[in-house]
């Protein structure tokens, strides 16, 4: 199992996926520089957090107009699977591969510490590792990471159980039921219609080493090898993107 | 010549900061502000041309770039 780790200037999680993946979990980590054109072959794609172009404009504003990122369309148009964490969710929001968009904590402050999420369903690509209900510690760290989108989409979100994690922590001051940053519905977490782009604010890369104080978000990674596994049992390899490996 | 591209927020579209402004000004005894929203003042230098073609210009670029659509409108202001 490839992942791509995508590198964009200033993203600075990069580094603790490709770790999480390759040295943790044992799988093939293969960074991949946002002026690419091509992914090359792979089986999935990983948009890793940090501040992409500073953040400038908006966050994942000038990333989503990166070289790479029209590869990335196309292979999620394919049906492949792509991850965005954190600085990746919002770059997803902002190419338009996930509704809805990412503004300001209500509390403007930038919030980094572990928080308990939810795991809403374990019926897709991302969390069949999890049980349904369950609940997972995995940390957070944002200052834009409250989830807005119109109402017709959040019920379409929750109708369709396209939001796969939710903020579940306790009461603890001025953030109730444990909803660190105001998102609509305490959503951590969206997949897209097919099931195959996940958006995340938490950063699971960072709790897959028990060394750094948990292994709850292996799942995440797990969830997303036997989905690739089981899928190509069931049918033909998936296609490389469009390029060679070269 | 010179133009200008601003960029709010929709409305309902939540302003944390705007809504702080707007507090810090009524508790220093401005009853009379009601509601602050923050946007953003893009200003452009561009090279001469029709105004047609220019506010072409920016409109792709409010649209492609400058705004988010999900949350943000934006006004193409030429002199």
């Amino acid at each position: 199992m490839i992942f791509a780790v995508i590198t964009f200037p200033g993203s600075n999680c990069d580094r603790d996926c490709h770790d999480a993946i390759g040295r943790v979990l044992g799988y093939t980590a293969r960074s991949v520089f946002h002026k690419e054109r091509a992914l090359g072959s792979c089986d999935a794609v990983v948009i890793p957090g940090g501040f992409s172009y500073g953040d400038y404009l908006r966050a994942g504003a000038l990333a989503k107009l990166s070289p790479i990122m029209d590869d990335i369309c196309r292979f999620a148009d394919s049906g492949g699977l792509v991850i965005g964490i954190c600085n990746g969710f919002q770059i997803l929001c902002e190419a338009g591969l996930l509704p809805g968009a990412l503004i300001r904590n209500q509390s403007l402050r930038f919030i980094s510490r572990m928080v308990t999420l939810t795991v809403e369903t374990n019926r897709s690509a991302f969390t069949s590792a999890y049980m349904t209900g369950q609940r997972i510690q995995i940390p957070i760290a944002h200052g834009e990471g409250c989830y807005v989108a119109e109402p017709s989409v959040v019920e379409q979100l929750e109708r369709e159980g396209r939001v796969l994690f939710r903020y579940s922590g306790t009461i603890r001051g001025d953030e109730p039921d444990g909803n660190p940053n105001g998102s609509i519905n305490s959503i951590a977490a969206i997949v897209n219609a097919r099931g195959n782009v996940l958006g995340m604010m938490p950063h699971p890369e960072r709790v897959c080493d028990p060394l750094l104080g948990g292994t709850d978000g292996q799942g995440v990674f797990l969830s997303m090898v036997s989905y690739r596994s089981r899928s190509r049992q069931e049918s033909a390899p998936m296609a490389p993107s469009s390029a060679d490996d070269s | 010549m010179k133009a200008k591209v601003l960029v709010t927020y929709k409305p309902g579209v939540l302003d944390p900061q705007g809504q702080t402004i707007c507090e810090f000004l009524r508790n220093r005894g401005e009853s009379r502000v009601c509601d602050v929203r923050i946007g953003k003042l893009v200003e452009f230098e561009l090279e001469d041309m029709p105004r047609e073609k220019a506010e072409r210009m920016l409109d792709d670029i409010g649209h492609t770039l400058l705004a988010n659509p999900v949350i943000e409108t934006y006004e193409v202001v030429l002199p």
